[in-house]
């Protein structure tokens, strides 16, 4: 239904049907399956099992993966792919901007994080600000318009969550706060605002207040309708995104925390998630100073519900799966690792039983590996999103977005006379 | 048996070896330049065919260097020998061109940002052991990964940035020049975009202006050159360090390291080369796959940008393929972490090395990259890069295949001292 509607392909009366056999299917929400298969209905997994527990449709296209690996499609829940913006200087609180407004869809980004095995994106603005705008969803469905990639709520609206920071990012001159503790009480004083508003227009009648873009988004966010996600970094910026959520009681996704490390045990307490990057080495600025490896294992340790991130251009989406590597490196355990990449994510973007696992019933969201997800020569052969193929590594027009090469960096795709020899 | 063939996972080495490298990092300062016997289930001494010894060993002397490598079973350690133990052993890594030590961990212009000199844009007097900080948390932070060697200094972003050296990652400060493999290893230049000065009105501004000030600066140097060769001491020129440098240079003493990307960058420094006669070394080089013909004419070294540079400006039509590229055209190339800018602050060069593999390039091919390959691209093949009779006793252990993303380094040997146990 959502393919039919985003992708123009109504035609089709009746689903096509694939059967993928043979592979190592790493479920992830469920124990590994050596010699599996999935059958993929249309744009959904219809089932996932063992080589002879899984019948295979009669008419079935049959797809043999021996050898092969089949993943979930990743999720990355912090991405800055498609050129996106968000506010400009002109406030360091800008609720009302939304970056559905600014994303390229054709962007070279979108085909490289295809290339990468990503099926789910949270795309956002910068850290630059208090707040810089409204994040959104988007599947990774081949597409000429941001609609046609957009994740839909129940109620028709786009989904997506609101991106803040604190610490020195969003630190700066007027009209920027010059301090934290400034920072903190901009953000009180627009939730404290954004509370008015909310009685205002539960009393209605005379009362009832204008339309206020800004304030119609803190809403939605003091009613947990949209996920905070929140950038920040050192020990104490965590602990006061952790106070101003106790206080309003938003939702929030805590994003890079460098030094979970150091208060592991409080975000446990306050039951927030994670969204954590991995770095091949520290520093570059002073609040990366003390990032470490050891994040992910010390949230699994403490339960912390923990995904990661690309944050491309800081890792580029087609090195994602490296985060899981480094993870385990410092002690994550395999599981929740390869759970980060997947299903965590989709968890933190309210989407977990739509994707994120190979799961029957859910969207056929899936990549095909050619060796184990934690190995550094894996490579992504295949990434599918809602049972379409949008990279083949196969295809040399696909490969010039996995490898790079002449006319890989162009903005666009380069289908031209001039670009692709 | 003791020793088994190795996968590509990681896995746990005896505990009882385990131990016996804790004990070894424990007593590390005292016994500095005790004998050492490095043994492994896989030892790549780097030489040769490249391939691995099965069960090997390495001996290492009391003056730090490499006595015998063999296979265990043909060896046998003296008395008195302190003993290390790994899954894999090999050469202690090199970073053929890095930035560590002179770019630093807060990224504070002010205070730990010594790689670029933006006041003018020819400055080949710049001394790379003027600038380096052996303390930087960065460069602990690599050595405890495996890399034993970097050549380092300044770096791209000015037409001629200053000087490279090449150094152990154990030196926290360097008080004399043996404290170094070499104190002056390269002159920096810059082509392209990436060389260019910032503001209007300033040079050079366009590419050709680059390469025509530094063709007058070379020429200026061969006169220089010409007045020093005169036997009449009044005929002598004054010292001039700027000059001194480029001389350098054409006298081939050092090569003239050129980070440039675009092909037609690239073609400019192969064609400044062919004028002036001094050892070129390219650095970056993301289109070099348009010229392999001509740089393997050349003779031309690269040295590769790292395989995750993001691809975007100069970069744009980067590949991960070109190492495999380079490496089928034989051009002699080594893997870098390069500059970077921002985070992460350093690269780590066989996490480099790895993702090539991952794109085409044969193993042994990457693992010499980042060894043997690039000890002989940086003229210091007599000191490191391979385990073998009378090289520096320089070691990287490790848990498991020293490329893949899960395997931890679980020791570093440098001048036969263990300066790191730590499992990293």
């Amino acid at each position: 239904m959502v393919i039919a509607l985003a992708s123009g392909f109504g035609q089709e009366t009746k689903p096509v049907v694939r059967a993928y056999v043979g592979a190592r299917i790493i479920p992830v929400t469920a124990a590994d399956i050596p010699d599996g298969v999935m059958i993929v209905k249309g744009d959904a997994i219809a089932a996932v099992g063992k080589r002879g527990d899984v019948a295979i449709p009669a008419g079935a296209e049959v797809i043999d993966l021996k050898g092969k690996i089949l993943f979930p499609g990743m999720i990355c829940t912090h991405s800055h792919i498609g050129r996106v913006e968000g506010g400009d200087r002109s406030a360091p609180i800008q609720p009302e901007v939304r970056v559905l407004d600014s994303v390229d869809v054709l962007d070279s980004s979108l085909e490289k994080a295809r290339a990468g095995g990503l099926t789910l994106v949270n795309i956002m603005s910068g850290s630059g600000h208090l707040l810089s705008g409204q994040t959104i969803y988007l599947k990774l469905r081949d597409g000429n318009t941001i609609e046609d990639l957009a994740v839909r709520n129940k109620d028709g609206s786009v989904a997506g969550g609101i991106k803040m920071a604190n610490g020195t990012n969003s630190i700066s001159g007027s009209p920027f706060p010059g301090t934290r503790g400034k920072s903190a009480a901009l953000v009180r004083e627009q939730f404290l605002k954004a509370q008015q508003y909310r009685e205002k227009l539960a009393k209605g009648g005379d009362d009832a207040p204008e339309r206020d873009l800004a304030m119609e988004a803190l809403v939605e966010v003091l009613e947990g309708k949209r996920v905070v996600h929140h950038h920040t970094h050192r020990h104490d910026d965590i602990l006061t995104v952790l106070r101003l959520r106790k206080e309003f009681g938003f939702r929030v996704v805590l994003h890079h925390v460098s030094e979970a490390w150091k208060v592991a045990d409080e975000i446990a307490e306050a039951k927030v998630s994670c969204s954590i990057i991995f770095l091949d080495s520290p520093g570059g600025k002073l609040e990366a100073r003390d990032i470490e490896w050891k994040n992910g294992a010390e949230l699994e340790k403490r339960g912390v519900p923990t995904a990661f991130h690309t944050d491309d251009p800081i890792n580029d989406s087609r090195w994602f799966l490296r985060s899981a590597g480094l993870a385990v490196r410092a002690g994550m355990s395999r599981q929740k690792a390869l759970e980060a990449v997947t299903i965590a994510g989709a968890e933190m973007m309210d989407l977990a039983d739509k994707t994120g696992s190979l799961t029957a019933g859910k969207q056929a969201d899936f990549v095909i590996l050619n060796g184990d997800p934690l190995s550094v020569y894996t490579r992504v052969l295949e990434t599918h999103v809602e049972g379409k193929k949008v990279f083949d590594l196969d295809d040399p027009k696909d490969r010039l977005w996995a490898e790079g090469g002449f006319g890989a960096g162009h903005r666009r795709k380069a289908e031209g006379c001039c670009f692709t020899k | 048996m003791l020793f088994h063939e190795m996968n590509t996972t990681r896995r746990t080495p005896n505990p009882r070896w385990r131990a016996t490298m804790l004990a070894a990092g424990l007593v590390a300062a005292p016994l500095a330049f005790a004998q050492l016997a490095v043994e492994a289930e896989k030892l790549y001494p780097m030489t040769g065919d490249l391939k691995p010894i099965d069960a090997g060993v390495v001996l290492c002397s009391a003056e730090g260097k490499i006595e015998k490598v063999g296979k265990a079973a043909d060896i046998k350690v003296p008395a008195g020998y302190k003993r290390l133990q790994a899954i894999v052993a090999m050469p202690g890594i090199i970073d053929a061109h890095a930035t560590v030590g002179l770019s630093g961990i807060l990224n504070s212009d002010k205070h730990d940002q010594e790689q670029l000199e933006k006041s003018a844009p020819i400055q080949p007097e710049l001394r790379a052991v003027d600038a380096y900080n052996g303390r930087d948390p960065l460069v602990r932070w690599v050595r405890e990964l495996g890399i034993t060697t970097v050549h380092t200094g300044h770096a791209p972003g000015a037409l001629v940035a200053g000087q490279t050296m090449i150094l152990k990652t154990d030196v926290a400060s360097i008080t004399k020049a043996e404290d170094t493999i070499r104190p002056f290893a390269m002159v920096a230049a810059t082509l392209g975009k990436g060389g260019l000065a910032e503001g209007d009105g300033k040079a050079p501004g366009t590419r050709a202006k680059s390469v025509a000030m530094l063709r007058e600066n070379l020429l200026k140097a061969q006169a220089y050159q010409k007045k020093l060769a005169e036997k009449d001491a009044e005929k002598q020129p004054d010292r001039d360090l700027r000059l001194e440098a480029l001389v350098a240079v054409l006298r081939k003493e050092v090569p003239l390291l050129v980070t440039a990307h675009r092909h037609h960058d690239l073609a400019a420094a192969l064609r400044l080369q062919e004028e002036f006669g001094f050892k070129l070394v390219l650095d970056g080089a993301s289109e070099a796959y348009f010229l392999l013909e001509e740089i393997k004419k050349a003779g031309v070294p690269i040295l590769v940008h790292p395989t995750m540079a993001r691809p975007f400006g100069e970069h744009e039509n980067m590949t991960f393929t070109l190492a495999a590229k380079l490496h089928g055209a034989k051009i002699p190339f080594a893997f870098q972490s390069g500059y970077e800018g921002y985070v992460p602050k350093t690269r780590v060069v066989h996490f480099e090395a790895a993702l090539a593999v991952a794109y085409g390039l044969p193993y042994e091919a990457a693992l010499a990259a980042c060894t043997s390959g690039a000890a002989e691209l940086l003229g210091i093949a007599d000191r490191v890069g391979a385990l073998k009779p009378g090289l520096d006793a320089d070691l990287a252990l490790f848990d498991g295949d020293p490329l893949e993303t899960t395997t931890h380094c679980t020791g570093v040997v440098i001048g036969g001292k263990v300066v790191s146990s730590q499992t990293r």
